[in-house]
């Protein structure tokens, strides 16, 4: 295999059990650079547990408008023409709302008073983990925006602390089909989806591969908890069929699974039918990937 | 004519970057005066459309030339709408692409990735 | 669990409440939990805030569907009035213009902030509308079904989240609000009028983790909320824990079965197909009542 090649585990559909499946292709390919890019809800350091602290560093997003109130005359106008909700009164002057507020800085130039400024904004904190592997993982503030230019920087912290002669690069990503997701796609080389069989995956699923289409990327599923639903689950087959994409693997459900977790172990590290079936997805995947 | 190469840090050593809109400097070599300058990539730092700035520095630095392992269709459009040629670049150091470059070996750059889609003109 | 007769009905004694579900970590139940409680609630309407994925429209296949478009404004420009000064370009913040010989607009990227057209010396740059997404409202029996749905390739459903909210102050009734996963933008503005939040977690370490930045999130809108565990298999429980640990309302504690499981994979919803949920949906519903009264 190419060295350096970055494997993305999307879903749609939140709960798939990508952070899992991650985990455990970390540990089977002995990947020493993978990184967390759901900056929204990230867990892949508690399923990956880290035998050290993290170096820390604050995450700033887009500026945001401060309105000085001593400057501020009252006249209004900012609020008329923030798209954004994010300007609220406040007894005679005007003050912005920093959750709603997108960084546009229209306020900032429409002021005729100069009261508004566009001020370092901390959208999110961003870590990095060193041992024997980099981990780059972050998390973003609670209610902001700007969530793709976290995953960016994830990504970008992860490509300049690597070793240079690194392996596979794994990549856990988010749910959903939206700017944290596009911007992990950007530059990967393959996405793997693991895919729910039940009405609601399925339907999830279509959406997250017609995202991930638009970007020529490699895609390939597997599904998780196939055992739960096994109409669905010929329905996912089918479907990867028709549209071409390899449909590498299934994962049985496993209360074992939970278990590992929990403890801070992968599915791998205990005997257990899920750990059995995701090596056999990574052999699988690894095949695809030596191809490229 | 001018030929810019992202790559990842301001030296002649230095190894092409493999994003072209997010790279930390531009290695910019001018043909006539044969001299090598970088130039920092202010787009980095972008929320969004990196490549788009990206692209808009190059535009504005007059630059003729790109050599990349990979481009996405937004900034893919700036480019040819500014007439630099983007040529294909291997994952080596970047005055080797340079060199190869120079001796034709490179070729034009077929697979452009779609990035957000499109643009309106 | 005690079994309840069909014939038995809920007091309408709930006046109009927003009720917020979310849970920070996707797949933990929220919308299995939404759409049984908007089922069993009579004359309540359910809304569908998780725009990049909606899914409780695959559970009560609406029908009388009415449409309506989620666009914005982005620019257009007048490439006669243009003469290249690329005050536009520079002003722009998300890099969604670029000039070349003529203003280029990359749409997909624009936040349709209305800046470019302001800042035009010559007033060359106008709006024109882009569709980014779409709500859907239809009917299940008696309850009202609102569902936004986001374009494959936008990049932020908040515009379709506010259309959906204006459309959720008209209603009279109670209405359930099915929140995307995560504590971001979206979901801030998903429980910005809520009433009161459902948290939903699940029995995992992860579990437990988003439903704390969840919790915060909550906290800091200083909404009532309680939360619903899910999943239970009588082993260790760190969102039980967590809840403990805060001093959190915990409404109900529902254990992972395999017929819950089937019945919602195969996009059923529980409180028709059996008694025994919709018990626990009418008991969740009364804890509820009890804290907004």
């Amino acid at each position: 295999m190419k060295d350096k090649l970055k494997l993305l585990i999307l879903s749609g559909k939140g709960g798939t059990g990508k952070t899992t499946v991650a985990c455990a292709f970390i540990r089977l390919a002995d990947s020493r650079a993978y990184a967390d890019c759901d900056v929204d809800a990230p867990n892949l350091h508690l399923a990956c547990r880290q035998t050290s602290d993290p170096m820390r560093k604050d995450f700033y997003g887009l500026k945001k408008a401060y309105i000085n109130r001593d400057n501020c005359v009252g006249c209004n106008k900012c609020y008329e023409y923030c798209r954004f909700d994010a300007i609220y009164k406040q007894g005679e002057v005007y003050q912005v709302d920093p959750f709603s507020c997108e960084g546009c800085s229209v306020c900032e130039f429409i002021c005729p008073a100069r009261a508004i400024s566009m001020i370092d904004s901390v959208s999110g904190e961003i870590m990095l983990y060193r041992s024997a592997s980099v981990f780059s993982t972050a998390c973003l503030k609670m209610g902001s925006g700007n969530s793709g230019k976290l995953v960016s920087a994830v990504k970008k912290q992860l490509y300049e602390n690597m070793e240079k002669k690194s392996n596979i690069i794994i990549i856990d990503g988010s749910p959903g089909i939206g700017c944290p997701v596009i911007a992990s796609i950007s530059g990967v080389d393959m996405v793997l989806i693991v895919a729910e069989p039940s009405v609601s995956g399925i339907n999830d699923m279509e959406r997250i591969i017609e995202t991930s289409r638009r970007f020529g990327v490699s895609i390939a599923v597997c599904v998780n908890k196939y055992d739960t639903n096994f109409k669905i689950t010929k329905e996912i087959e089918d479907y990867c069929n028709k549209v071409n994409i390899p449909f590498i693997g299934k994962i049985p459900y496993d209360k074992r699974a939970i278990y590992a977790t929990n403890q801070g172990m992968s599915i791998i590290d205990i005997d257990c039918p899920s750990g059995k079936a995701v090596k056999e997805v990574f052999e699988n995947i690894n095949r695809i990937l030596d191809k490229i | 004519m001018i030929i810019a190469i992202p790559v990842d840090e301001n030296n002649e050593k230095t190894l092409t970057c493999i994003s072209y809109g997010r790279a930390p400097y531009y290695l910019i070599f001018d043909t006539d005066s044969e001299k090598v300058e970088y130039v920092q990539n202010t787009a980095a730092e972008s929320a969004g459309g990196a490549g788009i700035k990206a692209a808009q520095i190059l535009v504005n630095n007059k630059v003729n030339i790109l050599l990349t392992e990979r481009c996405g269709q937004n900034a893919a459009d700036v480019l040819i709408a500014g007439k630099i040629k983007i040529y294909k670049a291997l994952h080596v150091q970047a005055m080797t692409n340079l060199k190869a470059f120079l001796k034709g070996e490179l070729e034009e750059l077929r697979d452009i990735h779609p990035g957000y889609h499109g643009h309106k003109d | 669990m005690i079994r309840l007769n069909i014939g038995q009905t809920i007091r309408k004694s709930m006046e109009k409440n927003i009720i917020a579900v979310l849970s920070g970590k996707g797949g933990t139940g929220k919308t299995m939990v939404s759409v049984n409680l908007a089922c069993i609630l009579p004359g309540a309407a359910y809304s569908d805030c998780d725009v990049e994925e909606p899914n409780g429209h695959l559970f009560f296949k609406p029908t009388q569907l009415s449409e309506k478009n989620v666009d914005i404004l982005i620019p257009k420009i007048d490439r006669e009035k243009c003469t290249g000064c690329t005050k536009c370009v520079d002003f722009c913040k998300f890099n969604a213009l670029a000039y070349v010989g003529k203003v280029l607009v990359f749409e997909e990227i624009c936040h349709y902030c209305g800046g470019c057209t302001i800042v035009c010396p010559e007033k060359a740059i106008t709006e024109t509308n882009y569709n980014i997404g779409k709500i859907v409202q239809g009917f299940f029996e008696r309850t009202k079904v609102i569902s936004g749905f986001l374009n494959v390739g936008a990049i932020s459903g908040v515009p379709i989240i506010k259309e959906i909210h204006k459309q959720i102050k008209e209603e009279r009734n109670t209405v359930i609000v099915d929140c995307p996963p995560g504590s971001s933008c979206a979901v801030m503005e998903s429980i910005q009028a809520s009433d009161y939040c459902i948290l939903v977690s699940e029995p995992t370490i992860f579990g437990a983790h988003n439903l704390d930045m969840v919790y915060r999130l909550v906290k800091l809108l200083n909404k009532k909320c309680g939360v619903i565990l899910n999943k239970c298999d009588g082993n260790y429980n760190p969102s039980e824990d967590y809840c403990l640990e805060n001093d959190i309302n915990i409404i109900a504690r529902i254990p992972y079965d395999s017929e819950l499981s089937d019945i919602n994979g195969n996009g059923k919803i529980a409180v028709k197909e059996s008694d025994l949920y919709r018990g626990v949906f009418q008991d969740i519903i009364k804890e509820i009542e009890k804290v907004l009264s």
